[in-house]
């Protein structure tokens, strides 16, 4: 593969997740003015923070008037899950030039790790050299636009645009085309159902923390059972 | 002006989040146990995303015919189960979801 089949291929992988996120970016924008932001912050945090959920909460806490430090702490705990991504693609980063890693760590949203992730992993020991970063670069970057996009459509059309088309539940539908044909092993399948129903079971906790909980729990579970069944 | 300053804060939190391990890796060994997690992260962390989308409306669970979404996305894990195709799951996840919607 080179580095513009890897690159497209990335895109095309996200391209599903954009039509779930176009939505979002669109309220986002939409609640970014209501909440007192002006039009030029409201479009530049989207590259600034560039985080879907934590954009909807910082832009809800400024607009509560909360103050400063509890706002960026509730945002450095909704993106506490991004941390779990980042390990998973350290190793195959590990032989990138700094430039790479900075520039695909900005890069590195839900979407755009489950878009590359399953084509990271295959790609990963043999060709590892070669273009598999392009990948990531493919998916995150095709995210960003998307996300550019939606926000200054959000900020400019407004309210006026139709986003309740159910369209967002193309992320669930894109996640589960992802996961799904992971889950090979009974360890993954089991990390999966804790994950799931931990998940549930959390979700009223505030700033997200019930994801990361839930995940950690479907990883030490799942590592576990890996670890007693040989 | 102090908007301007949060959002930078926040830009450098969320970027120092995502970046940690890609920094740290070669720079520490960590321990075993570590390295056997990190297989299950891409399964365990989107399941916990999508789990909720499917199974709570407006945070209460709701299991029976009233959720559309869940039974959308049951299809969709069958679909996704049997042929692996991506565009095919998410087609088939749609067309659950409007039927059932229609009902």
């Amino acid at each position: 593969m080179n580095r513009l089949q890897a690159f497209s291929l990335g895109l095309r992988s996200v391209m599903p997740l954009l039509l779930g996120v176009a939505p979002f970016g669109v309220i986002y924008g939409v609640v970014a003015l209501q909440s007192g932001i002006p039009p030029l912050a409201a479009m530049a945090m989207s590259s600034i923070v560039f985080a879907g959920s934590a954009q909807f909460l910082l832009a809800q806490l400024v607009g509560a008037g909360a103050p400063l430090l509890l706002t960026a702490g509730a945002v450095g705990l909704v993106n506490l899950r991004h941390a779990l991504y980042s390990a998973s693609v350290a190793p195959v980063l590990a032989h990138l030039p700094r430039r790479w890693k900075l520039l695909l760590a900005y890069l590195l949203t839900d979407e755009a790790y489950a878009a590359a992730i399953p084509h990271l992993l295959a790609a990963a020991p043999p060709s590892r050299s070669s273009a598999g970063h392009w990948i990531l670069f493919g998916s995150g970057f095709g995210l960003w636009a998307g996300w550019q996009v939606a926000t200054l459509a959000g900020v400019l059309i407004g309210a006026q645009l139709p986003s309740n088309l159910g369209l967002d539940f193309a992320l669930p539908l894109t996640f589960i085309a992802i996961v799904v044909p992971m889950v090979d092993s009974r360890a993954l399948f089991v990390a999966a159902l804790v994950a799931g129903a931990a998940a549930v079971a959390l979700a009223a906790l505030p700033y997200k923390v019930g994801l990361f909980i839930a995940a950690l729990a479907g990883l030490v579970v799942g590592a576990a059972l890996t670890r007693t069944a040989k | 002006m102090n908007l301007w300053w949060l959002m930078l804060a926040c830009g450098g939190l969320t970027f120092g989040i995502r970046y940690s391990f890609i920094a740290a890796e070669g720079h520490y060994q960590p321990p075993p146990w570590f390295r056997r997690l990190l297989p299950f992260v891409p399964v365990a962390a989107l399941t916990a995303l999508t789990a909720p989308e499917l199974l709570l409306v407006q945070g209460e669970l709701i299991l029976g015919g009233d959720n559309p979404r869940l039974w959308a996305g049951l299809v969709a894990i069958f679909v996704a189960a049997l042929w692996r195709n991506t565009l095919l799951t998410i087609g088939c996840g749609f067309l659950a979801l409007f039927a059932l919607q229609r009902l």
